[in-house]
């Protein structure tokens, strides 16, 4: 009797069969990056025109930073990430533990002038495995809706719960959090990561988190804290300069930056080593890292480029014409308030700091 | 099978076969989909090839170390080259992140060293490595990777239990700041019970509600009871959200009315207040259902007739009602504390950072730190605990009888 | 009981049932308006509530509408969830046939078996789906997730279909074989129209569970299998914005159509 079912199961199996197969492109990538409006950034900017010039199909993926998938995917033995937007910590970590594929500045393009790439860079923006992408700063902004009288000006004024109560929003890892609390506990900007390098200053970064934990909303994607912002759960929060850049000019959100002790990254574009679709990929990162890509990403949101020959390019915001100079983080009145991340000590601490942290907060 | 098909069967055997036939594809299916990857995951809980892999020689060379002195020239010499060797091809990273789990700081040393060690050529050693990175010099160090180089382990049950073992091969409790998971456990069976006591406080009144009630209106308040149990987990979720916020829409009426100062609003989501809350509300149709169908089985003649022998109704309700309705409390809340100790998704919402259950480290073990063998220990030990309390209510209730509305 | 009907007790009863009742259903409604709010809020507006047109929008139904990711989700949920449907159906039906066997043997073991994945923690099936899947070279396809569904909800379609068998008469086959009738054409023409509602709402059943997994496709779906759920889960997690309850909104009418859909289709099965 059961043959009578055949024609049930053989378009069960034709659906399975087709569903499985018929989704397989030719020449396609997945490129991972960090959403929001950065993410819609990178896809005007930068994917839409790839892919209009190679051919080439662009699967968008977002991620919340991190090395743990690449882990997972490398551990497992099937790449499904092709192309990886990382901070420089992970880039550096992810390489020596063989998770990327060693990049070649030769291979990258050339400066508009001709400058060659190794010389275009700005210094300490290449790494083994990574190329630079753009300059961004961890900086914490409020609403000034929510704080009337006094505004917030410092770092210190950040953990400073009588002056300013309410709930702030800090992102749910211990990077930055740590050079917060040390600097609002008094140590000078210098002295930050030679503190951290001691027990002492660890402990004391810890107690002065300690200090506002209560009152913290941990965020965990940057599209978070504007909206946290907009919606009044916190009334001030950590977030990356050009979201809250973007939520000032596109929705005309009453936030102010503060960049007091403002933390200054540089973003890596990886590949994730042992992608079968390698070719494709270096293709793709090696369109990602023109001076122009740059550009493109610096006039939709407020991060400078990581080529010396990017930054003229940028001039304006695309859509609404102001001039992007005075917001992005490397500019002179900003990055005098700077603290540049150390990414060489979290290479070697993230570790211990993840788990601390974690043990911290599920206390 | 088919050999005993050739002779002359009889039909009781013949409906056997044809019973088991019927059922065979689901088994099977089952087996492949479900039991199986369950078996892979028990596996990985106690099964780690990756160091014994990797290190083959230094593992042989440190069965002889004592334990306690630094190990000698030839052990550095093989780890100096098999970690050159794993650099090259690029496995350094599985077994830097295993040897960190026990000691931490490692990761970040093993590979530095490894970077350095690249640009020399000849030994000695001993001193080339402890100068690149002074954990070499210490023998915890070597202890982590004999550890984490036994295929065979049962280290992450251990560490699943809050234990660790020492050196010396005994078992100790793990330092304090370490210790979480019993904890965790702990708090998730004690998070279950209260859900399943506030759904039973809940339930019980509405269930019997229903079950006295005509049968146009019982189905008209059992459809109440569905439409959450229908709806998406993650739309009551969200609306537990909406609600609870501090900008959410209970606080905006308790401002309203006067109860709380704007400034005072109440944090009733994103902690355990809003992971308790919101799970009751999603496990409470499956107290209800269990409940109403028992329920409307006890004939309302009895309590009437309690009464006529003089009985106040709750001394009816205590010796005749609740007696009876001990059935659907026993099915109810197994089903309910069953479901709520393995709940991810809505302690991971609404949930903050003390509303987390044992799932939710599953799920940070599984995607976070990618400590595998870990969390496929943790959920060792839950299924464990599942599969007692569901043996029990096969015992007591009966799968059949699970009730679906 | 006469006189306790208009006591005090009483009162507290009517008045705690009607509270649980709106602590069941309040919440879900609650987010049906709020999903017509124009401004990119999760409350009610002072301007919403005196009903001012202009603070009331399909903004959000707009934004989901356009937006290619929610719409991409929605076709994955809705393939996704009809083939572990078909592929549940027919596997919990023909098992539920063998199940209600007077014959059948160890019947309490095997339906154990079958329950298992209904009680099972999601978190820990999908774990190690992930481990197993991966290694048969299989993760982040549409296969590997419709089967893991499928698994999810075969145990209801088993559980449905032999609470409807349990009503089914053997005597009826009987009857029919007296009638020359073979089992084939017994299962189709007299057993399969009789326990056709338990199938239907077992399956309706299945393809609930698929519909709103999200666990399994957190752990084994890449950016190509995105389902709603999944959608919903980051937008809750991340972007929270209103277009959140105006899917949910649509979630929540498709769940009261399936619940009366199954409704009907019990009573059907009763009658």
């Amino acid at each position: 009797m059961n043959y009578r079912f055949s024609p049930f199961f053989t378009t069960i199996l034709a659906i399975l069969f087709v569903v499985s197969c018929g989704t397989e492109s030719s020449r396609s990538i997945t490129a991972v990056s960090w959403g929001g409006s950065y993410g819609r950034a990178v896809n005007e900017g930068v994917n839409i025109p790839f892919m209009e010039e190679t051919g080439i199909n662009i699967q968008v993926e977002d991620y919340n930073g991190g090395l743990a998938q690449i882990r997972a995917q490398v551990e497992i033995g099937e790449i499904h990430w092709d192309v990886v937007d990382l901070e420089m910590a992970e880039a550096v970590r992810g390489c020596d533990e063989g998770l990327l594929e060693p990049i070649d500045v030769a291979s990258l393009p050339d400066g508009p002038d001709g400058t060659p790439a190794a010389e275009d860079f700005v210094e300490g923006a290449m790494t083994e495995c990574g190329a630079g992408s753009v300059f961004f700063s961890t900086v914490y902004a409020y609403n000034e809706e929510s704080i009337p009288g006094t505004k917030p000006g410092t770092i210190a004024d950040f953990f400073d719960l009588e002056t300013f109560p309410g709930r702030r929003g800090m992102r749910r890892v211990p990077q930055v959090n740590l050079e917060f609390a040390l600097i609002a506990d008094g140590v000078p900007r210098d002295q930050v990561y030679a503190a951290l390098d001691t027990p002492e200053g660890i402990d004391r970064a810890f107690a002065k988190l300690e200090t506002i934990r209560d009152e913290v909303v941990w965020w965990e994607a940057g599209a978070q804290p504007p909206q946290m912002l907009a919606d009044g759960e916190v009334v001030m929060s950590t977030a990356y300069n050009g979201r809250i850049f973007n939520a000032q000019v596109l929705e005309d959100q009453p936030f102010v930056i503060v960049w007091d002790g403002q933390l200054m990254g540089i973003g890596q574009f990886v590949v994730v080593a042992g992608t079968p679709r390698l070719e494709e990929a270096m293709e793709y990162l090696a369109f990602v890292t023109s001076a122009k890509s740059m550009a493109e990403i610096g006039r939709r949101i407020s991060y400078s480029p990581a080529r010396r020959s990017g930054m003229p390019l940028v001039s304006t915001h695309i859509e609404k014409g102001i001039d992007m100079e005075p917001h992005m983080p490397g500019s002179p009145a900003n990055a005098a308030q700077a603290l540049r991340f150390d990414w060489e000590w979290w290479a070697d601490h993230q570790d211990e700091m993840n788990e601390r942290f974690s043990a911290w907060l599920a206390r | 099978m088919a050999g005993s098909l050739r002779f002359p069967v009889d039909p009781h055997r013949r409906t056997q076969l044809r019973a088991l036939a019927l059922v065979a594809p689901l088994v099977i299916y089952i087996g492949v989909t479900f039991i199986a990857p369950l078996g892979t995951m028990l596996t990985r809980s106690v099964y780690d090839p990756v160091v014994a892999d990797v290190l083959p020689e230094t593992l042989e060379l440190l069965e002889h170390w004592d334990g306690r002195t630094l190990p000698s020239e030839a052990v550095f010499a093989a780890a100096a080259a098999e970690i050159k060797r794993a650099a090259a091809a690029r496995s350094l990273g599985q077994v830097a992140g295993r040897v960190n789990r026990v000691q931490g700081g490692l990761r970040s040393a093993v590979t530095r060293t490894a970077r350095e060690l690249r640009d020399i050529e000849v030994g000695p050693w001993r001193e080339s490595m402890t100068a690149i990175d002074s954990v070499w010099a210490d023998p915890a160090t070597w202890y982590a990777i004999q550890v984490t180089g036994e295929r065979f382990t049962a280290r992450h049950y251990a560490n699943a239990l809050d234990l660790q073992r020492l050196p010396d091969g005994s078992l100790a409790p793990q330092p304090v700041e370490r210790r979480i998971y019993l904890k965790l456990f702990w708090r998730t069976l004690l998070v279950s019970t209260v859900i399943t006591l506030l759904c039973l406080i809940l339930g019980y009144p509405i269930a019997h509600l229903i079950a006295r009630s005509p049968a146009g209106r019982a189905n008209w308040l059992l459809i109440l009871v569905l439409v959450p149990f229908w709806t998406s987990l993650l739309v009551r979720t969200t609306s537990w959200i909406v609600l609870l916020q501090t900008q959410g829409v209970l606080n905006d009426l308790l401002v309203a009315i006067g109860l709380v100062s704007d400034d005072g609003r109440v944090a009733m989501v994103y902690n355990m207040t809003g992971t308790i809350v919101a799970m009751t509300h999603v496990l409470l149709p499956f107290m209800v259902l269990p409940l109403y169908s028992v329920m409307r089985g006890i004939p309302p003649t009895y309590m009437d007739a309690a009464a006529s022998l003089g009985a106040t109704p709750v001394q009816a309700f205590l010796r005749v009602y609740w007696p009876q309705s001990l059935p659907g409390v026993g099915a109810g809340a197994l089903l309910v504390f069953i479901l709520a100790i393995g709940f991810y998704i809505t302690p991971a919402l609404v949930g903050g950072s003390d509303g987390q259950l044992i799932s939710n480290m599953i799920a940070y073990h599984m995607q976070t730190s990618l400590n595998w063998g870990l969390a496929a220990a943790l959920g060792g030990v839950l299924l464990v605990g599942v599969i007692v309390l569901y043996v029990v209510y096969e015992r007591l209730v009966g799968v059949e009888r699970m009730g679906l509305g | 009981m006469g006189t306790a009907r208009l006591g005090p007790g009483r009162i507290v009863y009517w008045v705690f049932c009607a509270l649980v009742f709106v602590f069941l259903v309040a919440p879900i409604i609650v987010i049906v308006p709020l999903s017509f709010n124009a401004e990119p809020y999760f409350t009610f507006s002072e301007a919403m509530l005196r009903l001012d047109p202009e603070a009331w929008s399909f903004r959000w139904y707009r934004e989901i509408i356009q937006n290619e990711v929610w719409r991409n989700s929605l076709v994955n949920s809705i393939v996704i969830g009809i083939s572990a449907t078909l592929l549940a159906t027919v596997l919990g039906t023909t098992a539920a046939l063998g199940l209600a066997s007077p014959n059948m043997p160890a019947r309490r073991a095997i339906m154990g078996v079958i329950i298992s994945p209904m009680v099972t923690p999601v978190i820990i099936a999908a774990a190690g789906m992930f481990f197993f899947y991966s290694g048969l070279g299989l993760g982040q396809t549409y296969l590997s997730i419709i089967l893991a569904h499928a698994t999810l909800g075969v145990p209801f379609v088993v559980v449905t279909v032999t609470a409807t068998l349990a009503a089914y008469d053997p005597t009826l086959n009987n009857a029919a074989a007296s009638l020359g009738a073979g089992p084939w054409t017994t299962f189709r023409r007299i057993q399969f129209p009789l326990i056709a509602p338990g199938v239907m709402s077992g399956s309706l059943f299945a393809f609930a569970i698929s519909f709103d997994e999200v666990i399994v496709v957190l752990f084994m779906a890449g950016t190509e299998q995105r389902t709603i759920p999944r959608q919903m889960w980051s937008g809750i997690r991340e972007q929270i914005s209103p277009a959140i309850l105006a899917v949910a909104t649509f979630l929540i009418v498709f769940a009261v159509l399936l619940l009366f859909t199954v409704n009907w289709l019990r009573r059907r099965g009763e009658a």
